[in-house]
């Protein structure tokens, strides 16, 4: 029985709970000659979440746990013998989950009895083929172990797969009529829908702690497990970055480091000046029509996708610092550079700038501007001697917030930026950041278990590291220093 | 008084070097800021229209138009029962093809001089075959008819006609060669060649490096309405009843505190680590698969959320008190106060913040990097709730598997597959704002 089908039934034993309970109230109420408690529906909906909301939690919990519980059953099979050269463990129980779901496979379109598998056997029958005959293709021929550690898995999943249907098809109707026995006029059905509401609020506003606690914790445990194979002294320590996937790698955060702060120094250095004078403008000079179209036109460089913007700098910031300056100049010959990333993220960094600092400006109360003009202060001299010193604590706030941006963005450098990782002070020189390194190692087919995959998990931790502390710093400013107006 | 300062700063009509200085620096500093402004504004339509401007002719291709004779001999020559049919490789219907090429440039009196057969029939896309032999599975009652059918040209051709390929840059690459795109541009004009509008774009699946003419986005986009379906659906009753916790009932203790700090703190965390933790968590610790939109779903709904609950949480604070009193004092409780009076008119506020959270994760493609959706994907995924658990791409990975790509014409397709999604944002956005402008009330 499929998960959808699953979730149908229970929600079908929900929704009819739900009518046999507010009918067994009635019916109840009437038979008793009391007045009920709560409204009619209160009971019906006790029956109708006591009988969906504990079986489908199971059922979410149990497809979560279930791959972990038993592919360590069917990893027994394998011995080390059985793992080839240039090959790993991972790749091995790649493979038997494949086999595994092939034979799922032939056995729901009927070609595969449960006698058939049990007298299966690698070295006799053609495995490949019958597995091809299901849609699954599998490398070279199964070897015997694998293909046991296959059938293991695939029993296991069955047996699992029922165990569940039966577990919360079980947990589902034991609910149901736990609610439903517990309906009678004087119960209060009301209290009790409403505290179990109440439950699943708290529960959902608990997600957003998993889930810091998720990151946290997997970044954490892999972080610790990178530095048991790799020396933490090197890493923090060494200047050069050269991964080999042979091993031998020398992987020091440093020219990654560099390559992250100089590209956000540059993009700060064009999104500050501009995003803070345009936030000025628009909020001191503009008349009405500028502002109604230049306001909402600096918000869409906000709504715009940031892979929009590293197509951007790959197709045409690039190729034209490049060929306009660059080459001419002798500074590089290569498209994708510091400072075509750092531009093009100064861009998508304005209108952040600008939103934050209007808010900024905006809160700083007339009557201080008015007692400017009152002292003979023209504009200008009013914005830069008096409403910006006002303002400087939450614009530090907001070039901080800014900074964290930069630092954490991913698809503008990894388009814009190149992939050498350098220590370089020329802009026009391709380096790489942070981000870029995070994509490069851990995408394609890696295997799980190598210090080159798993310094992927280190820089994550020191990115978010990086973007937290700047975002605490942003606020703990803006707090400690904000000038209350009554 | 008056004469006494005026013999000393001269006339009031007569403007001082100071004041000059102080009214100069003013309309500089008016100018510095006009200049941030119409620089910016500069900035959204150099990227706008560079990017819109190198995307419009992904959904041109150039078609050579075949009146092709399906012979029975050759398609269906063991009979026309559904697998015969099956065994005719794709290679029987290239000769087809090729035949018909030939047969149509003589019947228009196009001149091939000095160039072979294998020379022309490189002209058209390698899936061209396949097209026509899908077309003839699809309706077996074509074979012996003539029919009309648009085989796309070879990519090269079609970037001589925008612009990509040229003469000097043909006669370097071994796919292509000056006298095929002499001839193309004979068979243009002969009407036999014509860039035409191609759906395939939208509908067919992504193809392999030498075959950038019928590249699609069909996969991307189902696959990221697939995710966008599983945000929609976790995110929106997540947020919802955070919200609702954390305005209405939460005691102010620090357990509150605790949530709301992690709340505040994940809309700042980098999208990219939100992909680590899909890697780490769902992909090794539960076990499901790569490249499948239900990670990716979960991802983005984790990084939604907080764009949801702020703005949920806005939503519920601009209902009046009034509203919760006057439902309190008639007898109802707190919790059908809330959920009968307080949700229903912060509703429209809520679907606008969570049409403006699901724009920005269908943006999102660093997170989908890392839990493998950059994957060569040319099946469709099955219908949910199965297809939820197939391998699928999104439209921004898409873009991006894209510019990696060595052929420059799937540049100009990811720049078309760029105004597809924008599409797709604006229509976003532009319901949003309808939905705040038709339903948003000011008490």
């Amino acid at each position: 029985m499929s998960v959808g089908i699953l979730i149908l039934i229970v929600l079908c034993i929900g929704i009819a709970g739900f009518v046999l309970g507010r009918q067994r109230a009635l019916s109840r109420a009437a038979a008793e000659g009391r007045r009920l408690h709560s409204l009619p529906s209160y009971y019906g909906q006790s029956v109708l979440l006591f009988a969906t909301v504990p079986a489908l939690l199971l059922l979410g919990g149990w497809l979560l746990v279930q791959p972990m519980a038993i592919e360590g059953r069917a990893a027994a099979h394998i011995t080390q013998a059985d793992i080839p050269e240039g090959s790993s463990h991972d790749l091995v129980m790649a493979d038997v989950r494949r086999i595994a779901g092939g034979l799922a496979a032939l056995k729901a379109q009927g070609n595969l009895s449960d006698d058939d598998l049990a007298r299966m056997r690698a070295d006799l029958t053609d495995i490949r083929g019958r597995l091809a005959s299901a849609g699954i293709a599998v490398g070279d021929t199964v070897k015997p172990n694998v293909f046991e550690a296959a059938k293991a898995l695939a029993a296991a999943q069955t047996l699992s797969h029922m165990l569940m249907t039966v577990a919360v098809l079980a947990a589902s109707a034991i609910g149901a009529a736990i609610a439903f026995l517990r309906i009678r006029p004087e119960a209060r059905a009301r209290n009790v829908v409403e505290q179990f509401i109440l439950a699943l609020l708290i529960g959902s506003s608990m997600v957003a702690i998993l889930t810091t606690a998720g990151i946290v914790l997997s970044l954490l445990f892999e972080t610790i497990h990178f530095f048991q194979i790799y020396p933490a002294r090197e890493f923090f320590l060494s200047l050069t970055w050269n991964p080999q996937f042979r091993g031998g790698s020398e992987l020091g955060i440093w020219p990654l480091l560099w390559g992250t702060l100089y590209i956000s120094f540059i993009a700060l250095l064009v999104s500050v000046p501009i995003g803070l004078l345009a936030a000025i403008y628009l909020s001191e000079y503009a008349g009405k029509k500028l502002r109604a179209f230049a306001k909402p036109a600096i918000e869409i460089l906000a709504g715009i996708p940031t892979i929009v913007y590293g197509l951007f700098a790959l197709i045409t910031v690039g190729p034209m610092l490049r060929d306009w300056i660059a080459q001419p100049m002798g500074f590089g010959e290569s498209s994708s550079s510091v400072l075509t990333a750092g531009l093009v993220m100064g861009i998508m960094l304005i209108p952040f700038v600008s939103s934050l600092s209007d808010d900024i400006i905006n809160a700083v109360p007339q009557a201080m501007r008015d007692g400017s003009y009152g002292l003979g202060a023209n504009q200008s001299e009013t914005i830069r001697q008096v409403i910006l010193p006002a303002a400087l604590p939450g614009v530090v706030g907001a070039v901080l917030l800014a900074a964290s941006r930069a630092i954490g963005e991913t698809m503008i450098v990894v388009m814009g930026a190149g992939a050498a990782a350098r220590l370089n002070l020329n802009p026009f020189e391709a380096m790489t950041t942070i981000t870029v390194k995070i994509v490069s190692q851990l995408t394609g087919d890696t295997e799980f278990a190598s210090p080159e995959t798993l310094v992927a998990f280190a820089l994550g931790l020191t990115l978010f590291v990086f973007t937290l502390g700047l975002n605490v710093l942003a606020l703990y400013i803006v707090r400690k220093y904000r000038e209350q107006y009554e | 008084m008056t004469d006494a300062t005026a013999s000393v700063h001269g006339s009031l009509f007569q403007a001082d070097a100071r004041t000059r200085r102080r009214r100069a620096a003013e309309t500089r500093f008016r100018a510095y800021g006009l200049g941030a402004v119409i620089l910016s504004v500069l900035a959204l339509v150099f990227l706008l229209s560079s990017v819109l401007g190198n995307g419009t002719g992904a959904f041109r291709q150039s078609v050579i138009r075949l009146e092709i004779t399906l012979d029975p001999a050759i398609v269906a020559p063991k009979g026309t029962d559904p697998e015969a049919l099956a065994k005719v490789t794709t290679i029987g219907y290239g000769r087809l093809l090729d035949q018909e090429v030939i047969a149509e440039l003589t019947a228009k009196g196009i001149d091939t001089a000095g160039m072979s057969a294998k020379d022309i029939s490189a002209m058209l896309s390698k899936e061209a075959a396949a097209d026509l032999r899908r077309m003839v599975l699809a309706d077996p009652s074509l074979i012996g008819q003539t029919i009309t059918f648009d085989a796309f040209a070879n990519g090269r051709i079609d970037g001589y006609f925008k612009g990509r390929v040229t003469m000097e840059s043909a006669a370097l690459d071994s796919n292509v060669s000056p006298a095929q795109l002499l001839l193309a541009e004979r068979m243009r004009d002969a009407g036999l060649l014509r860039l035409a509008f191609n759906p395939g774009f939208l509908t067919a699946p992504d193809a392999s490096e030498l075959r950038p003419e019928v590249a699609g986005l069909g996969v991307a986009i189902l696959g990221s309405a697939y995710m966008m379906m599983i945000v929609l659906v976790l995110a929106l009753p997540l947020g919802v009843a955070a919200s609702i916790y954390l305005e209405e009932f939460a005691p102010k203790n620090k357990l509150t505190d605790l949530i709301e700090v992690n709340i505040s703190n994940l809309a700042a965390v980098p999208s990219i680590v939100f992909g680590i933790l899909g890697l780490a968590i769902f992909i090794n610790f539960a076990g499901l698969p790569q490249s499948a939109p239900i990670v990716g779903g979960l991802v983005l709904t984790l990084m939604t959320l907080p764009t949801i609950i702020i703005s949920t949480r806005a939503a519920l604070k601009a209902v009046p008190p009034s509203i919760r009193d006057a439902a309190l004092g008639v007898g109802a409780s707190k919790m059908q106060a809330i959920f009968h009076h307080v949700l229903p008119l912060a509703m429209p506020g809520i679907l606008t913040g969570t049409i403006i959270g699901l724009a920005q994760a269908l943006g999102e493609t660093a997170p989908l990097l890392l839990i493998g959706m950059v994957a060569f994907v040319r099946d469709f995924p099955a219908a949910p709730p199965e297809g939820f658990f197939d391998p699928a791409s999104a439209l921004p990975v898409q873009v991006y598997n894209w510019t990696t790509r060595a052929d420059p014409a799937f540049m100009e397709r990811a720049s078309g597959a760029i105004i597809v999604l924008l599409v797709f944002l604006v229509a976003m956005n532009a319901v949003a704002i309808v939905l705040r402008r038709r339903f948003e009330r000011r008490w």
